[in-house]
């Protein structure tokens, strides 16, 4: 394999010289026009399968009314208002409120420390922070609520010592929870921010210095510009991580902040009423539609951020 | 230099105070495993110690570590001869296979789970005698529920397809295929000794991370009604809290020593020739 590697590597300076003969020597290598895009048709297949029958059918039975009635399915709007009425519209704002707080606490917060992180000179805290944040980004969840619940919660370790409860602290409130959720988010957006910043040139600073600017200014005026759609991206990104986490708080029970993931679980395992099936479809499409709109605004934040730090 | 002293300074505080907060909840946690957190309680070890006697652990972990050897296994089939398609022969699909693989992005757990357990109910209300309900049951087997298999491919697809397009994008792909074909070897062979050993450093990125997903998933299984290892300790936390806590930490600390011994793996191997 390493001779190979090093024949294709040596291959390269000559590509150009020769480029004429290699074209006619490469088509007998390359696969059959017909096989040409084969290799993407089974990622192409399970994605419509496992990915489209769930969405179509959670859109069709928002759309529509209990088979178990008398009449059967017929279409209706019924559910997507009830979605947006009453309990269920609590929870739906009270989860977009704490998604947007949340994250832009962790972008604020987040640009900082990952600086310092990528711009230090210990390689192994660099290695160790950007490996622990991803673990953090992905594995979250339940780890992360019991730690929580251990220092801060009714009889945590920092709760009891400092009295903590007298002084009016609620783990399970809506800055409790916050709380919580910057422990995910935070490593999210260092984990974001971090080859952005890796991209911000060394030159850059030294130009704006040679020309007179403080550090502020430099900020202000050359690195926060060049740095906006990596952030607004990454805050559009934490957003929608907020939004849909859902074991956080379903593993802190007693929680008593509204949440929209909470009611549609509860609604399915018919914890709250039984039948509302179909108002948790529509709910799911609540948030799909929320989702929907971050990411359309995501995707060409980050393309225009790729075009400067290339 | 004055101004490099005063960055350094502010770097130090904002990496102290930030370690302090991602510190203290976990030296918490641990205290209060072992019993030192509050007062009048005795140093025990027991939560550690009964975490491979109690009820159900080996269990769910087995299922949960069968679980994402099937969904690596899955998310690597599916994805990398999709990539290399795309790359050697059918760039237009490009766009098409990125939008694919972002598409979970939109879709929360919750909402996803929702319609899954629609579409499983479909099942016995309209094919019931059928093949295909014979298949759906036997999706939700118990012992290896193949529907949570496909969840969390589904749901690890974002995270897979960047890290493995970025090793794809550090490699020559088509001097390799092309090198390794003009030599004589067939397709499956250029496949698997050529393009997938200098692929090692992503492969094992990818798998790893959707390890990490698969032990700390909690929605679909719960709202599905299985019980894999997220799951078991939350059903766990209401009569033993100490070992709920004890085993989180572990997780926690396991995941990130073998995130870095991977990182550290993929730095020997690819010292810097590419930047």
């Amino acid at each position: 394999m390493s001779t190979l590697q090093t024949v294709a590597r040596g291959d390269n300076p000559t590509r150009s010289s020769g480029s004429s003969t290699r074209a006619g020597a490469a088509r007998r290598w390359r696969l059959p026009r017909s096989a040409g895009w084969l290799g993407a048709v089974p990622l192409l297949l399970f994605a419509a399968l496992v990915f489209g029958l769930p969405a179509g059918t959670m859109v069709f039975g928002a759309l529509t009314t209990p088979e178990t009635v008398p009449g059967g399915a017929r279409f209706t709007g019924a559910n997507m208002s009830a979605s947006l009425h009453g309990p269920y519209l609590t929870a739906l704002i009270g989860s977009v409120k704490l998604s947007a707080v949340s994250a832009l606490i962790a972008a604020v917060v987040g640009l900082p420390v990952a600086h310092a992180v990528v711009t230090s000179r210990f390689r192994a805290l660099r290695e160790a922070v950007l490996a622990g944040a991803g673990v953090l980004a992905n594995f979250g969840g339940v780890p992360l609520a019991f730690a929580f619940v251990a220092t801060l919660g009714n009889a945590g370790v920092l709760t009891t010592r400092f009295h903590l409860l007298g002084h009016g602290w609620n783990l399970y409130s809506f800055w409790g929870l916050t709380l919580v959720y910057l422990y995910f988010l935070i490593p999210l957006m260092v984990l974001t921010l971090a080859p952005a910043l890796e991209g911000l040139r060394r030159q850059w600073r030294e130009a704006a210095h040679n020309n007179g600017a403080s550090t502020f200014r430099y900020w202000m005026h050359v690195a926060l510009p060049i740095l906006m759609p990596s952030l607004l991206g990454g805050y559009v990104l934490l957003f929608g991580t907020a939004f849909s986490a859902y074991a956080t708080a379903a593993a802190m029970v007693g929680s008593s902040v509204p949440l929209v993931t909470m009611q549609i679980a509860d609604a399915l395992s018919g914890n709250v009423l039984v039948g509302q099936d179909n108002v948790a479809l529509a709910l799911g499409v609540d948030m799909v539609l929320v989702a929907g709109l971050v990411m359309a605004v995501q995707v060409p934040l980050q393309r225009r951020s790729t075009r400067w730090l290339a | 230099m004055a101004r490099l002293n005063r960055t350094g300074y502010g770097r130090s505080a904002v990496l102290l105070l930030t370690g302090a907060y991602f510190l203290v909840p976990i030296a918490c946690a641990i205290a209060f495993s072992i019993g030192i957190g509050a007062p009048r309680q005795a140093l025990s070890f027991e939560a550690y110690t009964g975490i491979f006697g109690a009820d159900g652990f080996t269990d769910s972990l087995t299922l949960t570590l069968k679980l994402a050897a099937a969904t690596i296994a899955l998310v690597l089939v599916l994805l990398v001869p999709a990539l290399v398609t795309v790359r050697l022969a059918a760039p237009r699909l490009r766009t098409l296979v990125e939008i694919v693989c972002m598409l979970p992005l939109v879709v929360p757990a919750v909402a996803l789970v929702a319609g899954i357990s629609a579409v499983l109910r479909w099942g016995p209300d309209h094919f019931a005698g059928t093949p295909l309900f014979q298949a759906m049951v036997a999706l939700q087997n118990p012992q290896f529920p193949m529907v949570l298999v496909l969840a969390y491919t589904l749901m690890a697809l974002p995270l897979a397809y960047r890290t493995l397009d970025a090793g794809f994008a550090a490699i020559d792909l088509r001097v390799l295929v092309e090198a390794a074909r003009s030599c004589g070897a067939p397709w499956p062979r250029t496949l698997i000794h050529v393009v997938l050993p200098n692929l090692r450093g992503a492969l094992l990125n990818t798998a790893f991370l959707t390890l990490a997903l698969v032990l700390g998933e909690y929605t679909v299984a719960a709202v599905l009604g299985y019980q894999p290892f997220a799951v078991w300790i939350v059903a766990t936390s209401g009569s033993q809290a100490q070992m709920s806590v004890a085993v989180s930490m572990v997780g926690l600390l396991v995941t990130w020593m073998l995130l870095l011994m991977i990182s550290a793996a993929g730095r020997t191997r690819r010292p810097k020739e590419n930047s």
